[in-house]
């Protein structure tokens, strides 16, 4: 019974979700454009589909992996596991103490990110529209990665209690440095990349994290503290993605060069 | 549709392997309720397969042709009310930033900015909301107009960022964790795919335009001007 309870809800949530995209998009497909929906029994059955697997993906992470992922995080971030008293004997918190909660956020940020539907999503477009030069799952681990480093980092931020926005002031400088000699080509899709990174699967979990971690390490307040992971995890992805396209661009000149070397000692 | 399920358990097996291995190796404790995890599994690796389904079946393909319609029918005023309506639409909904928005307003009520009742603190939550969702509304507008006109989308995103920044220093200090987050929760499983299918269709049918370069964007777009609106929002306040 709690099973279907359960789902029901789940389902009215997801149908919260969906329905003022379906508004909006039929709405003017049909007042403004005046013009039918293109196969119409097809897309019903695929928008069907998003609903019945939004559901079924939210309500399946809520009963196994949530309530287990949430609980990891408060164990791993408490004194206890951390072997009594994290903090030294001048009152200040050492960052060393917290190295398993960093390898968690690690771990996690990267496989959150590898499930993550609006991330293949995207990446499946990408792939399509590049022609295959952008790959799914390059694309994808790049974010990951992103997502890894970011969340990483913001742990070690919390537990330092050192100001957000330098953080991410660094990151954008960085940002900006990168556009500058990144292939154009790829610079829209890794700024997009940021904003994918963090939905359905991502948020529950690492929101879990700061919040655990910033209502256990002394000295932090939970409520300035604990926000801020997110901003992390839609950060580093850009960086890494141009990085990305950077390293494969740089391999295929290399190998291009070691060719023609190759070639000019033939002859 | 096997091929479907197959990559779906490939996509999960990595969160899966990250779970057991801190449950068994450094937390060092069995698994708590093995039949709902068993379940859950279940149900995660089949939506995930009925989601990717029905993008490329539905979501998509509406996507671009409404794209497709509107660069035929070349009517701006009704493009850019469009691309508001879903932007506007899509966030006002969305759970991720009800969920915010709650939470701001209890930071905003412990740091003495507002009365520190259920009405005010609702009403806060409220106009939050409005505001992100506003937000997103003008980025897909913005963004859409940048791919009409072909302009360079790193200039309007590093602008955006110093406008960030410009506005940080000003910014009360508890509003600026939840204003940054809040760049990142916005764009919703449902809208991202939507948003991208409208760039990409759009960058398709007008001349001149390359759907890698133009038809990506506006969800950059929409993870950026979130943050300034709500540390504006959280200055007026």
């Amino acid at each position: 019974m709690d099973l279907f309870t359960g789902l029901a809800h789940t389902l009215y949530s997801t149908l919260h979700d969906v329905f003022p995209i379906v508004a909006v998009v039929i709405g003017f497909q049909v007042l403004v454009l005046r013009r039918p929906i293109p196969n119409l029994g097809k897309s019903l059955i695929g928008f069907v589909y998003v609903l019945i697997g939004l559901t079924l993906f939210l309500a399946g992470l809520e009963r196994a992996l949530f309530p287990l992922g949430k609980l990891m995080a408060y164990q791993l971030t408490s004194p206890t596991f951390l072997g009594g008293d994290p903090v030294s004997a001048s009152g200040l918190v050492r960052w060393q103490d917290y190295g398993w909660v960093y390898v968690f956020a690690a771990a996690l940020g990267f496989a959150t990110t590898l499930a993550e539907p609006a991330l293949i999503a995207v990446a499946v477009k990408a792939q399509s529209v590049s022609g295959g030069t952008v790959r799914v799952w390059g694309l994808r681990v790049a974010v990951a990665l992103g997502v890894a480093i970011g969340i990483t980092l913001g742990t070690y931020r919390i537990v330092t209690g050192t100001p957000l926005h330098y953080y991410i002031i660094a990151g954008y400088v960085i940002v900006v440095i990168q556009t500058v000699f990144a292939p154009r080509a790829i610079i829209p899709l890794a700024y997009d990349s940021g904003g994918v990174t963090t939905s359905t699967v991502t948020v529950p979990l690492v929101a879990a994290l700061g919040l655990g971690l910033a209502s256990t390490v002394p000295g932090r307040n939970v409520l300035i503290d604990g926000f801020g992971l997110i901003a992390f995890a839609s950060l580093f992805p850009i960086i890494t993605v141009m990085g990305y396209a950077q390293l494969s661009d740089w391999w295929s000149l290399r190998r291009k060069q070691r060719q023609a070397s190759a070639k000019d000692d033939d002859n | 549709m096997l091929s479907f399920i197959r990559s779906s358990i490939r996509d999960l097996l990595p969160i899966v392997f990250v779970i057991a291995f801190f449950q068994f190796a450094v937390l060092r404790q069995p698994f708590p309720n093995v039949d709902d995890l068993l379940v859950g599994v279940v149900f995660v690796v089949l939506g995930l397969t009925f989601f990717t389904r029905g993008l490329e079946q539905g979501l998509f393909p509406i996507g671009e042709a409404i794209a497709h319609g509107f660069a035929r029918k070349g009517s701006l005023v009704w493009l850019l009310i469009f691309a508001f309506a879903l932007g506007f639409g899509t966030t006002i909904a969305e759970p991720a930033l009800i969920a915010i928005a709650d939470e701001a307003a209890k930071v905003a009520a412990q740091a003495g900015a507002i009365e520190s009742n259920e009405a005010s603190m609702r009403n806060y939550a409220r106009g939050l909301r409005v505001t992100v969702a506003f937000s997103v509304g003008v980025a897909i507008v913005v963004g859409v107009f940048r791919i009409l006109k072909g302009w360079p989308l790193h200039y309007l995103i590093i602008g955006g960022y110093i406008g960030v920044v410009v506005i940080t220093i000003f910014a009360p200090p508890e509003i600026i964790g939840i204003a940054y987050d809040s760049g990142g929760v916005t764009t919703s499983t449902v809208t991202v795919p939507m948003v991208t299918a409208l760039g990409v269709g759009l960058a398709t049918s007008i001349r001149g335009r390359n759907p890698l370069v133009d038809g990506f964007g506006l969800i950059a777009f929409a993870s950026l001007t979130p943050m300034i609106f709500v540390m504006i929002y959280g200055m007026l306040i």
